[in-house]
């Protein structure tokens, strides 16, 4: 509630009442639809630019190196040089640095649209890096097993399996949703934990899916050559990128589709942004939220698959207790405000951020190591921090505005 | 009057936003101690115009002078310190706080300069309630009063601030007929000790009976300033509309056929376990209205829920047609042939995220033509969508239109043609003019009236004892859960109000 004494006004430059204009639909409706479209492109651009400069005034700060040059530094870790090195060379450092980037970016276009997708259903998913684990450890048992089965067949049954298993995680906090109201983010934070702990269990010392020859090392077996993802950029020793990328690519078209051209989209959006509404209108909310929670985990569990067959080709008890990729899905489905094409551009700028402050790309006379990861995990954050800074974009705008009209 | 000087002068008052002039060149005036209605539909610009009283908006063009003196209104404070106070139509109060907390907000009495001397402040806050008549427990939370004591509570705010310019933006909106009544005795209280009021209003019944004069406005531009003495409620909704509204609506006597909504005995138990809807029973035949009345909360809600398959039926039957719906969802509601324009168009009819095409795909996107195998035709929603944007005169926006854009009598127009277009059986509709003003609410009766001609049954619920007079063939009375009397169309509204308050059934007037 807010109070205006004599003070500042309840200001609500866009939500104001319809009867302020003669025709409110013709020009209010209008405005109104073009300060979202507006806002929708504007506020991203503007969080990322904040959080760059609190970013770099950190780095500054701390270190008193020239922030521009650890961007510039970060920026050519990324690869994203390689763009502007004409002719392209395809076998040059940049290209290899090029090439873990689009590999960061496969994941997290698919853990951003795990977020993304539980969001259009009005659902907060904080659970996708323990769908993407689960998705992982089966991708791993089932990938390192069945040795000579057709690589095709190993590779489809592999990513069905790892896809199902995300969905299977979710699904269980959205029928606990739907059935008895449990809330979303408690019940997929302590499924992230089970997860966590059910895979340390496996692959530890002694563990059913531990390494058969080195029994004092607790890492899963390694994924067979059949079933391990075509690298078409790269040489595959070196992790070159995988075909991978083009899954997640159209999961991006995929999830546009579910959303704005099926009855199921229709359905998850309508409970999304009105629960009251869908059900008066006949749509079950409980099957929905079920629904979506499946679906979000889906594209988690695939995205834990495909890393496990594109690059790891094992897991450790150490990865699964140190991965936070999943956790970076958060801030890429709201730098990418749950659009699809949104997704994909923050999936991009958070791979190439993750890529390029990694220690092995970075010169200690611009940036020290011990800041370099961790840029990125600031950035991150300010990034989740800086999501409501759209309503504060708008309400700004809408104060320049004023101001104009005035002196006008 | 005459005597008496102007405290407020607004000349040629023009604010444009893009594409639209929301005040063309209006001139307004307030003489002291005069209450000065501004009457106007949804979007006819009487907040535009309020807003740049309240220096919340800078006009184009224009002067406004305060006592004489030319102003510069740049922000509410000057408007404040100018003698202007405010009363939104949405309070903005704390409600964890007390009265007079509220009231002294941002200017407290303090002791020592820095210390809130809350003694001080109720004593202040008491002084002036009782200057003024307006009585209020100043140590009273926000939360634990009546809406029509918070009400009371943003007058006070605004007269600590000591503003000589009322405006009543909308006051009575939120208000039970009996507050609506002591709202007008503070209103006369105030004029009395010379304050000027400036009340917004599309009551007209209203209007007439507070104000001294009326300036009507329509579509940003000035049509009349008029002395309240001598008009009349369609005078004034001709000058709001700009042709002749029916006020009440002509209809032809029903023929009522076979019946097709039948409830009997039906009781329901509501959230808390508490039995709101006790044992009702009653029939709606083709071709008539059937109106409910009652007060506010005596279980309308809960029979309409129970009625639509939102919520469980503890006991007794429903059937529409000769389908037994009584433990069906709200998907086998509307499948039996029932149509339900709900009581909360913004909340419950309408998904304001989506647009027009898709609100009126709410029902039956599932199915052919909108959809196969669930896949969706967008286009197909478009084209229909078109067509009942046409057929029910939807303004303001396309078929892409996001439905939240549109003013409240358009957006019932779209939960009308979504349910109509359905060709229901029957057709629930509840509080159908609620919020809407002079126009919409003739198209929406007109509408209901047709619609009972086709031969469907409709039950209409309604708070407004005029529209269930006017429409209705035969009238329910609801009190506490049951229905306690019925009568023909042209019984009085005395004989209603005293059967709603229980009179009938203890046998106390009440």
């Amino acid at each position: 509630m807010s109070e205006s004494p004599g003070g500042t006004p309840p200001v609500q430059p866009f939500g104001q009442p319809q009867d302020q204009l003669p025709d409110p639909s013709e020009s209010f409706g209008q405005r109104l639809a073009l300060a979202q479209r507006a806002g929708g492109l504007v506020a991203p651009l503007l969080t990322v630019l904040i959080a760059f400069v609190m970013g770099g005034l950190v780095v500054l700060v701390t270190t008193g190196k020239n922030p521009i040059k650890t961007y510039q530094a970060i920026f050519e870790g990324a690869g994203l040089n390689w763009f502007f090195q004409i002719p392209w060379d395809f076998d040059s450092i940049a290209a290899f640095n090029l090439q873990q980037t689009l590999i960061q970016t496969t994941t997290l276009i698919l853990v951003g649209l795990a977020v993304a997708f539980a969001f259009r259903c009005g659902l907060f998913n904080i659970g996708g890096q323990g769908q993407y684990l689960a998705g992982a450890i089966l991708a791993v048992w089932i990938g390192s097993s069945f040795e000579g089965m057709n690589p095709y067949a190993h590779v489809i049954l592999v990513l069905v399996i790892g896809t199902a298993t995300g969905a299977l995680i979710a699904g269980i906090a959205g029928f606990l949703k739907a059935t008895v109201g449990a809330h979303e983010v408690i019940s997929t934070i302590m499924l992230n934990w089970v997860v966590l702990w059910v895979g340390v269990y496996l692959f530890g010392l002694g563990g059913p899916l531990q390494n058969d020859t080195q029994e004092s090392v607790p890492v899963s077996n390694d994924v067979v050559e059949g079933a391990k993802l075509h690298v078409f950029w790269g040489d595959p020793l070196l992790q070159g990128l995988h075909v991978g990328i083009f899954i997640a690519l159209g999961a991006l078209v995929v999830y546009y589709l579910i959303l704005n051209r099926t009855t199921l989209g229709y359905g998850v959006k309508a409970v999304g942004f009105n629960p009251e509404a869908a059900r008066y209108g006949g749509i079950s909310v409980a099957r929905n939220y079920f629904l979506a929670m499946a679906i979000s985990g889906a594209f988690a569990g695939l995205a834990g698959a495909i890393d496990i067959l594109g690059w790891q080709f094992r897991l450790s008890t150490g990865d699964v207790q140190t991965s936070v990729i999943g956790f970076t899905g958060i801030a890429v489905a709201l730098l990418g405000r749950n659009t699809a094409v949104g997704t994909g551009l923050a999936a991009l700028l958070f791979g190439a951020l993750l890529t390029g402050t990694s220690t092995r790309n970075l010169d200690p006379d611009v940036f020290q190591p011990e800041l370099a990861s961790n840029l990125t995990l600031l950035i991150q954050g300010l990034v989740v921090l800086f999501v409501g800074v759209d309503i504060f974009v708008l309400w700004l705008l809408g104060r320049v505005r004023r101001r104009r009209t005035a002196t006008a | 009057m005459p005597e008496r000087s102007l405290v407020l002068e607004m000349r040629h008052i023009t604010k444009r936003f893009p594409g639209i002039v929301a005040n063309d060149d209006i001139g307004f005036d307030l003489v002291e101690g005069e209450v000065h209605a501004l009457l106007g539909e949804n979007g006819a610009g009487k907040s535009t115009l309020m807003n740049i009283l309240y220096g919340l908006y800078h006009p184009d063009e224009g002067e406004i002078l305060i006592r004489g003196k030319q102003v510069r209104l740049g922000s509410p404070s000057a408007a404040i310190d100018a003698g202007v106070g405010m009363v939104h139509q949405h309070f903005m109060l704390i409600p964890v706080m007390t009265v007079a907390e509220n009231i002294v907000l941002a200017q407290e009495p303090t002791t020592a300069g820095v210390l809130l001397d809350i003694a001080e402040a109720e004593r202040r806050v008491k002084e002036i309630s009782d200057r003024y008549g307006l009585a209020v427990d100043p140590r009273a939370r926000i939360d634990q009063i009546t809406v029509g004591q918070q009400q009371r509570v943003e007058i006070l705010k605004a007269l600590y601030r000591e503003a000589d310019i009322l405006v009543l933006d909308e006051p009575t909106a939120v208000l039970t007929p009996q507050e609506a009544k002591e709202l007008f005795e503070v209103v006369r209280g105030l004029t009395e000790r010379g304050k000027s009021i400036i009340f917004i209003s599309h009551k007209l019944n209203e209007v007439l009976e507070i104000a001294d004069r009326i300036t009507v406005l329509r579509r940003g531009k000035l049509i009349e300033t008029l002395p309240a003495q001598g008009a009349t409620e369609e005078s004034l909704a001709r000058l709001m509309v700009g042709r002749e509204v029916l006020l009440r609506v002509a209809k032809t006597p029903s023929h009522p056929a076979e019946p097709l909504l039948e409830v009997e005995d039906l009781r329901v138990v509501d959230d808390r376990g508490i039995e709101k809807v006790r044992g009702v029973s009653f029939s709606v035949r083709a071709g008539e209205i059937v109106g409910i009345a009652g007060v506010d909360g005596n279980g309308q809600t809960e029979l309409i829920d129970a009625m639509t398959g939102l919520h469980p039926v503890e006991s007794g039957t429903v059937r529409v047609g000769n389908r037994n719906v009584t433990h069906d969802s709200a998907h086998g509601h509307l499948d039996a042939g029932l149509g339900h324009i709900p009581e909360d168009r913004q909340r419950r009819g309408l998904v304001l995220e989506y647009t027009i095409a898709e609100n009126l795909a709410l029902h039956d996107y599932r199915s052919p033509p909108a959809s196969r195998y669930g896949w969706l035709f967008p286009r197909r929603l478009i084209e229909r969508a078109r067509s009942l944007i046409r057929a029910f005169d939807v303004r303001g926006g396309g078929a892409g239109t996001r439905a939240g854009a549109l003013s409240g009598g358009n957006q019932q127009k779209v939960v009308l043609a979504r349910e109509i277009e359905r060709d229901p059986k029957v057709l629930i509709a509840a509080q159908p003019t609620r919020g809407l003003d002079v126009g919409a609410i003739e198209f929406v009766h007109r509408r209901l009236i047709e619609e009972r001609d086709e031969g469907r049954a409709i039950l209409l619920v309604s708070l407004e004892l005029d529209e269930v007079l006017s429409l209705s063939d035969r009238i329910l009375v609801i009190y506490e859960g049951e229905i306690v009397s019925e009568f023909p169309p042209t019984a009085s509204e005395e004989e209603l109000g005293i059967a709603m308050t229980g009179g009938r059934r203890s046998g106390v007037a009440a």
